[in-house]
């Protein structure tokens, strides 16, 4: 379950147990920003490590990504930005899940960050940020080993 | 204050909590419904069904425009297909619902169908009961895509929409002896694509070999992406409601599906058992190891496997 590639001869599918704990994730795009091929790459690497991807897609704001956080109950936000607005936008949706009472629901992001804003971002609660050509390994093993329950 | 009260005094987190412990099948989500059932009963249960990419889930976007208009609270559950080899999914059903999403009378969970079949996922009656208690006046169930034997929706909802789109005549004519027997309101979506006519008119034929029944469903064209027929649409779907509270038989559908709820458990209760012997250390399991070319007889440890799993 924690690799992100299937493998290449399809194993045969297995029945499900009935009691299941499975790691939950918003991801979006936020602002008005059309750059949407990283978050799509990104969200199916997700469910091919079997994670439950919830895609809210482009234009989203920081009060509709949290929530659609909260109702459905995601164990993290994954911000996808590549416009620049990471600034305005990324501490907004931080302030917004604080004050619902949400700010366990961890937030990453990916997209064009320039360093020196990431670590900004990351002292103000961001977990991790992904600039282009992170491996999708390397965001699947973020995800299973910080969010799961 | 517990999660079950935090629910009924309108705590949105509360309810997002226990819909996951229901999700993921936790004891402790029975309790929930078990406190909450005096709460339930009172929601309008709809549930929208059809083929992949019909247009479901643009629809219940459409009907929650105009169901807001009117002034009542709304609960959607859309389900999706999980991957049946990795377990994960890409639940897309709420990005065509982005426009309700700030609206407070708008409730919107996406559900993995985490290898249930039948077109729903395994928690979707405890999340209605859930919805329900939470007072939604409303509350629409999208299935995942499905074929000609996804029929579970009937036994959870009142009223069964199913969504066809224009061309599918071939399909209507070899369908109609399983789903479309579900079916209180036909939706032709994608009217605005042409050829909604003959498809109505296929179905009006498919309807009439048979007996004219009490409640005959109505066949409505909606072309959800420009926002057409949604009124009448939920026009269709309350008097389907009044119909059925007004001697058409809501009683009698509230009964079977009790009893189907009853069934589900039984059988996903039974299912677990089994399963945990047939992986656990138990007789079953080593006589199956010990005879891996499968070869012994499934008749008989069955059988076996519900002796003990009483
Ligand atoms: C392809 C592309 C486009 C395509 C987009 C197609 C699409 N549907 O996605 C098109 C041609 C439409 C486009 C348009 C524009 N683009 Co452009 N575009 C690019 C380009 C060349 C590649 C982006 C890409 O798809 N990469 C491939 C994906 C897989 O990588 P990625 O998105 O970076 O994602 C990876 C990580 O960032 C991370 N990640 C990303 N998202 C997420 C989300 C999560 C949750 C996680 C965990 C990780 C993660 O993981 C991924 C895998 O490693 C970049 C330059 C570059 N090299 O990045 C410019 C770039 C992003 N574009 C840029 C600009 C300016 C524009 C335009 C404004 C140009 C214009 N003047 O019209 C428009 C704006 C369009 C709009 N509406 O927003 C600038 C942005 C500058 C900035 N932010 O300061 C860039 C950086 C080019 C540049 N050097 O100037 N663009
Ligand atoms: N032309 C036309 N396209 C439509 C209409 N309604 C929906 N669509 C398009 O059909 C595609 C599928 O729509 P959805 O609403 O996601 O369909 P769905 O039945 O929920 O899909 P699944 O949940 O994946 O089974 C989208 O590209 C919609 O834009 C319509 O009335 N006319
Ligand atoms: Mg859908």
């Amino acid at each position: 379950m924690s690799t992100a590639s299937r493998p290449s001869s399809k194993p045969a599918p297995r029945t499900e147990p009935a009691s299941q704990k499975k790691i939950r994730v918003l991801t979006l795009k936020l602002g008005l920003d059309g750059h949407d091929r990283g978050v799509k790459v990104v969200s199916r690497a997700l469910r091919d490590a079997g994670v439950e991807v919830i895609y809210a897609g482009l234009r989203q704001t920081p009060e509709m990504a949290v929530e659609a956080a909260i109702q459905e109950d995601v164990d993290g936000i994954g911000v996808s930005i590549l416009s620049g607005a990471h600034m305005t936008l990324i501490p907004r949706v931080l302030e917004l899940l604080k004050e619902r009472g949400a700010g366990d629901i961890v937030v990453f992001a990916g997209g064009i960050i320039p360093d020196d804003e990431a670590a900004e971002l990351k002292t103000l609660g961001v977990a991790e940020i992904f600039g282009p050509g992170t491996s999708l390994a390397t965001i699947v093993d973020f995800v299973n080993s910080r969010l799961r329950k | 204050m517990s999660l079950a009260a935090s629910l009924l005094q309108g705590d949105v987190r509360a309810l997002a909590k226990a819909i996951s412990l229901a999700e993921d099948r936790d004891p402790e989500a029975t309790q929930i419904v078990t406190e909450l059932q005096p709460q339930t009963g009172r929601a309008h249960l709809v549930g929208i069904t059809g083929a992949p990419g019909s247009g479901k889930s643009s629809l219940v976007d459409l009907l929650l425009q105009v169901i807001r208009q009117r002034g009542k609270t709304v609960g959607v559950v859309a389900v999706d297909p999980s991957s049946p080899f990795t377990g994960g999914a890409v639940l897309g059903d709420r990005i065509r619902m982005q426009r309700h999403t700030l609206d407070k009378g708008v409730f919107i969970r996406s559900m993995g169908a985490r290898g249930h079949l039948g077109g729903l996922a395994a928690a979707t009656r405890e999340v209605i009961h859930l919805l329900d208690a939470y007072g939604r006046d409303v509350i629409i169930v999208e299935t995942v895509g499905v074929g000609q034997s996804e029929l579970e929706i009937g036994t959870v909802c009142d009223t069964t929409v199913l969504v066809l789109v224009p061309e599918s005549g071939d399909a209507v004519q070899s369908i109609k002896a399983g789903i479309m027997e579900i079916a209180d309101i036909f939706v032709i979506n994608k009217a605005d694509l042409g050829g909604a006519e003959k498809t109505r008119r296929l179905i009006q034929d498919a309807m009439a070999l048979g007996p004219a029944p009490a409640w005959a469903p109505p066949i409505l064209l909606t072309a959800a992406i420009k926002d057409q027929g949604g009124v009448e649409l939920w026009q269709a779907i309350e008097r389907h409601w009044e119909y059925l509270s007004q001697g058409g038989g809501l009683q009698d559908r509230r009964l079977q599906r009790l009893k189907q709820e009853v069934l589900a458990l039984v059988a996903e209760q039974a299912r677990d058992d089994a399963r945990q012997q047939l992986e656990g250390d138990t007789p079953v399991a080593r006589r199956l190891r010990q005879n891996p070319n499968g070869t012994l007889n499934p008749y008989a440890l069955a059988a076996e496997l519900m002796g003990r799993a009483r």
